[in-house]
């Protein structure tokens, strides 16, 4: 069992040790530095964290010691003659995504990126952009910014059966799939909605926030979308509306799926798109163990009051037991019980970008 | 020759960063052998289209450089060159 978890802050990395049944803060790096993503590679161990320096670019950082030491390597750079549209040459944004890229393919790790590009890193930390999918016909006019200046690819979902099976999830543009290790990508967007598009069943175009899949069962994906949250159970090919309109799980960033329930995920509403602060100002987590069917709502423990808080969509994780989460004002909660206690492990800390569980 | 000095910060990532005379006539080759100097260096500068960063000033007798794209300012024998950080907040 991971009994540490990593904590991405607008200053700096946090690392959380679970002593007798609390989370405690052991630790922190890169004091002062926004460390906006969090990861560890479960085959060798090693922690990864993107930093976002205000002045100096985005940088990637990993350490073989649990901390002890830090080694910078290049971060992705677009090669040139990379355009973001006909006359804007395309650099590295922001770094939002890693995943292992299973075994079967060189050891390494996919990390996606804005404005758009999915980079292959090989052992030897030498960065490829993918360019099957940079440049898919649908990129320069279908896809674009949500919240930044240009899409990005903020979740990447490896399938634990077939490490050539992935699902990229990119705001905004929607959900895209590849079965040949990235040789060719197809969006797989059925059934969502963008209510802010004229077509709203668009092909392309749509905003999924975070998107995820249930380890023990990779057919089953979840999406906490801008107009939803939406559920598939054949791969992807369909997705079902399962958002609770008289109820809190609507609108959000984050979702959490059950590693080996395919019926059990967390969601953090807000309210709106247009009133992003805590439903009624009163924090809750949301569960549904019926694949969304239902949702039950938590809030013991958590601020029922003038909470203005939201979750970023890396800044919740679930390992099916232990459920934590950090806010865009400071507050970092666990549960124990998955999800329907909480407490409080700090509410002083910065602003909370991501959270990972790590050994 | 020229003079190169850095803001502070940089240090922080460079520890052994000082300032140095050059004979790079300009920018952009500053910038190289910059990363000559100290390998990475160049990517907290400029990006990866070579690009000053947009949060990045250099200062050429007190002027900020104007072409940031191409980083083509002349550098003459004797200029003064500052390496520093522009002001933001967070």
């Amino acid at each position: 069992m991971k009994n540490k978890v990593l904590v991405g802050t607008r200053k700096g990395l946090l690392v959380l040790e679970k002593q007798n049944g609390s989370w405690k803060i052991v630790a922190d790096h890169f004091m002062g530095i926004p460390v906006n993503l969090v990861f560890e590679d479960a085959r060798n161990g090693n922690w990864w964290v993107a930093l976002d320096h205000g002045h100096w670019g985005n940088k990637l950082h990993f350490s073989s010691d649990k901390g002890a030491t830090w080694t910078e390597i290049t971060a992705p750079q677009y090669p040139d003659g990379a355009m973001i549209k006909d006359d804007k040459p395309a650099s590295l944004r922001y770094i939002w995504a890693f995943a292992e890229t299973g075994n079967g393919l060189s050891e390494g790790l996919w990390i996606g990126t804005e404005p758009g590009g999915l980079f292959h890193m090989d052992r030897e930390c030498k960065m490829d952009l993918v360019e099957t999918l940079w440049n898919h016909p649908s990129r320069p006019e279908g896809w674009f910014g949500g919240g930044r200046d240009y899409a990005g690819i903020h979740s990447i979902v490896v399938d634990s059966r077939d490490p050539g099976h992935i699902y990229v999830g990119i705001s905004v543009a929607g959900v895209f799939e590849t079965r040949d290790g990235g040789n060719s990508w197809y969006p797989k967007n059925k059934g969502l909605r963008a209510d802010f598009l004229p077509d709203p069943q668009a092909e392309i175009g749509h905003d999924p926030h975070l998107l995820v899949s249930c380890a023990a069962y990779p057919n089953v994906l979840w999406q906490q979308n801008h107009c939803g949250i939406f559920r598939t159970t054949d791969g992807g090919e369909n997705w079902s509306d399962i958002s609770d309109p008289d109820g809190d799980a609507n609108f959000g960033f984050a979702i959490a799926a059950d590693p080996n329930d395919p019926l059990r995920a967390w969601v953090a509403p807000a309210t709106s798109d247009g009133v992003r602060v805590a439903v009624d100002k009163k924090m809750c987590i949301c569960r549904t163990d019926d694949g969304g069917n239902t949702w039950k709502t938590f809030r013991n423990g958590l601020p029922q009051e003038y909470a203005y808080d939201i979750v970023f969509r890396h800044a919740l994780i679930s390992n099916g037991t232990d459920v934590l989460f950090g806010t865009t004002t400071g507050n970092l909660f666990s549960s124990a019980d998955e999800g329907e206690n909480w407490s409080t492990i700090s509410n002083f800390l910065p602003m909370i970008y991501s959270l990972a569980f790590a050994s | 020759m020229a003079n190169v000095n850095f803001t502070h910060a940089l240090k922080r990532f460079y520890p052994k960063l000082e300032p140095f005379s050059t004979t790079c006539e300009n920018v952009s080759e500053l910038i190289a052998l910059l990363d000559d100097k100290y390998p990475g260096l160049r990517n907290y500068i400029v990006d990866e289209q070579g690009q000053l960063r947009k949060h990045v000033n250099i200062f050429i007798q007190q002027k900020l450089i104007k072409d940031r794209i191409n980083l083509q300012d002349p550098i003459q024998p004797d200029d003064e060159i500052y390496i520093m950080q522009a002001l933001s907040g967070g």
